[in-house]
């Protein structure tokens, strides 16, 4: 009786739910993206062929299913300032490269944006710092878009800095850098206004042709 | 630095782009690549079986043989191959090792011979990945004990920089740091011992006196046996009192089991004192004397396998449950079976329910004392049946809670063993006189990141100093003296990375660097160092993990294998009074671009000395 009595107890077990992991890595899996050809890649960017397959096969090992979302972006370019926060600035620079704006960062995206970056002329340099700046892309670079990327690239110190980080640095810095930039005074930096400014500054100038050995 | 990160680098760098039109001061030299070589396939024969990988993804690893000059050694002109006379099997893991920043251990291979491989390509086991450290590590240790080789000794490094009441918690939970804390571990185990026996001993009968017949010993040596326990409730009382003094939580502590075990066991004496001669209470004061015995559970901080017990118990609390609840269920309906059979029978014993219990619970338990028997014909039938399930009952959840003991047991043994090798740590592998070309270009990135804000990073220490200082006065000149001759290095992302603030006053240039550091140190840096917890959704990873003390995980060939520095402030000229040294170089004053060293001045007016 007292078996029967056990075996009773025994029958409301926990059952497992299966996980619906499961589900989610093949969804994941299922989103490849396979980039242009090598020809086309090479006519569309400045790099040469050996250069393209050095770059790919990089970029195949760090994000094998070809694309990279926001996330992964931003946890890889985390491990290069361990002191700070890089998130919002990843998150600027992410949408600097995703030129298609379509979430991701295809090897294309990637390949084109280093391309600008390294290889290109100055104009093309400045062109695309601009349009990182210009976060909502609306071709005027305003106070508080200037702000968030300061700010981002505070965070990105972290908290442990000398001098002591203090909450105006930011702001401050904003505001030598629009009356270096705007001109006409009107509160937002255009293009133009800044590629000007920029080619009129000698530090500038040459720090944009800092990392041209790059690759 | 992980090798998959490194693939980002030239990225991370030409991003940095973004940064100088914001920035206004000049922007530092970047580091030179010497070798511009173009990539190319390397053949590795390994005993006739060929493997063929890039050149680059050797080099990822320069303290190797692979990855350094060493392999010229082994160079073929012949055949332009590099030919080893190794296992080709092992080799495969090896290779992946620099293909995928993992060094995996394969099941089939024999433990010493796979050390053998990793010791010829220079190769630290210690880097084996999370998959299959647990096994490596059980071999290891299977092999150590069948040949009974166990030198491992637990070399106590006595940590810098803890103050009195951190030294003093520490010798409280572990005995063997120094002399002091293993005499007060004996000395209380000692009292512990004492103050049980005495409270045995005190009601023992210690024969008759002429005043009365027998009395316990407690009665008639009242004030040796008080003498006695008031003694060793000091003892236990200045011990608490400490513990609780040198407890980093004090509120966590008090918390704490033993903590409460530690205050059930002296308050009854105090309670005692203060309730002399009260005659209503001296009752219930002697029960609480009762809880006296409490203190035989002080032995548990004394004995590890006491304290596996209580905590098997504990996480077996579910079985424990389980078999309460279904014997207290058989319990109740047995008894109510027997009462009702029972109760035919003239003078029965079984007068009610609960008192049929008794009966049930001492059949079902097989013990049986037969102060209780039924005695009718259904009572005796339902009587057997009650003592075979009783022995099924009990007999289930038994094997779960032994099961979970040996486990816990074992693993604790093991745990105790890892410790043990943790701080023996061998394998340092000495530091490339040429700092990799990855660690420069990183902190030339980093560096960069510095000149745009006008800030720059320093150790956590030093910024707090900084902050209180900011807070307290408004004068930058005394912020100037008060950071004098103190050297900090930075822990960062490679741990190699050190600067220091020196005033210019005290010195123009301060020599030195800190390339060393114990190994021991590790969980602090990367408590430091590490502010987010490193994710694996790329196979990237810079950062130890917190418990990963003295692994060096697959955080990247270059820094695992190399030396990892201080974050603490030592002497200037003394390093560190660990082993591990690496030549302290001067920094020349100018702003040279080589690949190891940057000075720079700021604007602040401090000389700042960034070794890489």
């Amino acid at each position: 009786m007292g078996a029967l009595m056990v075996i009773f107890s025994l029958q409301p077990k926990q059952r497992r739910k299966p996980t619906d992991s499961v589900e989610d890595e093949l969804e994941l899996s299922a989103v490849r993206h396979r980039p242009e050809g090598l020809g086309q890649l090479e006519a569309q960017t400045r790099f040469s062929r050996k250069e393209l397959q050095i770059l790919y096969r990089g970029f195949k090992n760090e994000c094998p299913s070809g694309i990279v979302n926001e996330e992964t972006f931003k946890d890889i370019y985390a491990q290069f300032f361990p002191q700070g926060d890089a998130s919002t600035y990843a998150h600027f620079l992410f949408n600097a490269f995703d030129t298609d704006h379509n979430g991701s960062v295809s090897f294309e995206d990637f390949v084109m944006g280093l391309s600008i970056l390294l290889r290109g002329t100055i104009q093309e340099k400045l062109k695309w710092a601009f349009n990182l700046y210009d976060i909502n892309k609306d071709g005027y670079i305003t106070k508080e878009e200037m702000l968030d990327i300061m700010k981002a690239i505070y965070d990105m110190m972290g908290k442990c800095t000398y001098p002591v980080l203090k909450e105006e640095t930011p702001r401050q810095h904003v505001e030598v850098f629009f009356q270096k930039m705007d001109k006409n005074k009107d509160g937002v930096v255009t293009i133009d206004e800044f590629i000007d400014c920029c080619q009129n500054d000698e530090n500038i100038m040459r720090s944009m042709h800092l990392f041209e050995n790059v690759l | 630095m992980a090798t998959g990160v490194a693939a980002w680098l030239p990225f991370a760098r030409a991003a940095a782009i973004g940064w100088m039109p914001v920035a206004s001061c000049p922007m530092p030299v970047a580091p030179r690549d010497h070798r511009r070589r173009q990539d190319e396939l390397i053949i590795l024969n390994v005993s006739g079986r060929r493997f063929q990988t890039w050149r680059t993804t050797l080099d990822r690893y320069p303290d190797t043989l692979l990855g350094s000059s060493e392999k010229d050694f082994f160079y073929n002109e012949e055949t332009k191959e590099y030919f080893f006379d190794r296992d080709p099997d092992a080799f495969r893991s090896i290779l992946n090792f620099y293909r995928t920043g993992k060094l995996h251990f394969p099941r089939h291979e024999c433990i010493s011979a796979y050390d053998e491989e990793l010791t010829f390509f220079g190769i630290i086991p210690e880097i084996i990945g999370d998959c299959c450290y647990e096994e490596y590590k059980d071999r290891k240790r299977e092999n150590l004990e069948r040949l009974q080789d166990d030198q491992e000794e637990n070399k106590d490094v006595k940590l810098p920089h803890m103050n009195f009441r951190q030294t003093m918690w520490r010798a409280f939970e572990n005995p063997h740091t120094s002399t002091m804390a293993l005499v007060f571990y004996y000395v209380t185990g000692f009292f512990i011992a004492i103050s049980v026996i005495t409270n045995v001993v005190e009601t023992v009968p210690c024969g008759s006196t002429p005043t009365q017949k027998d009395m316990p010993c407690g009665e008639r040596y009242t004030v040796a046996f008080f003498c006695m326990d008031t003694a060793c409730v000091m003892i236990f009382t200045v011990e608490y009192l400490l513990r609780l003094f040198a407890a980093p939580s004090r509120y966590r502590f008090m918390r704490s089991v033993m903590s409460i075990i530690d205050v059930v066991a002296i308050l009854p004496y105090y309670i005692g004192l203060v309730m002399t001669d009260n005659e209503d209470v001296s009752g219930a004061f002697v029960t609480l004397r009762v809880f006296r015995v409490f203190r035989i559970f002080k032995f548990s901080r004394h004995s590890q396998g006491l304290r596996i017990l209580g905590y098997t118990l504990k996480s077996c609390a579910s079985e424990l449950g389980f078999l309460l609840f279904s014997l207290t269920m058989a319990i109740i309906i047995f008894a109510t079976v027997m009462f009702y059979a029972e109760k035919g029978s003239s003078s029965s014993k079984f007068t009610s329910i609960p008192a049929s219990f008794w009966y049930t619970i001492v059949t079902m338990t097989t013990l049986g004392y037969g102060d209780m028997v039924p005695k009718t014909i259904a009572g005796k039938i339902f009587g057997s049946i009650c003592s075979l399930s009783g022995v099924l009952v009990i007999a289930l959840p038994v094997p779960v809670i032994v099961s979970n003991f040996s486990r816990i047991y074992h693993q604790n043994q093991r745990a105790d063993k890892r410790r043990a090798q943790k701080g023996t740590n061998t394998g340092e592998q000495k530091l490339p006189k040429s700092a990799c070309l990855l660690e420069s270009q990183h902190h030339h990135l980093l560096h960069c990141l510095e000149k745009t804000t006008a800030h720059e990073f320093v150790d956590e220490q030093l910024y707090e100093q900084n902050y209180v200082e900011a807070v307290m006065q408004s004068f930058p000149a005394a912020r100037r003296e008060s950071v004098s001759s103190r050297d900090t290095a930075t822990p960062t992302c490679c741990g190699r990375r050190s600067k220091r603030n020196t005033t210019l006053p005290i010195a123009a240039l301060q020599p030195g660097v800190n390339q060393q550091g114990p190994l021991q140190e590790l969980s602090a840096i990367h408590i430091q160092c590490a502010d987010r917890p490193s994710r694996s959704t790329s196979r990237s990873k810079l950062n130890l993990k917190a418990d990963d003390v003295g692994r060096l995980n697959c955080k990247g060939g270059r820094i695992t294998t190399a030396i990892v520095s201080l974050p603490s402030p030592p002497a200037l000229t003394t390093p560190d009074s660990d082993n591990l040294r690496g030549p302290p170089t001067r920094r020349p004053p100018l702003p040279s671009p080589g690949p190891s060293i940057q000075t720079t001045t700021s604007s602040a007016n401090v000389v700042k000395v960034s070794a890489l």
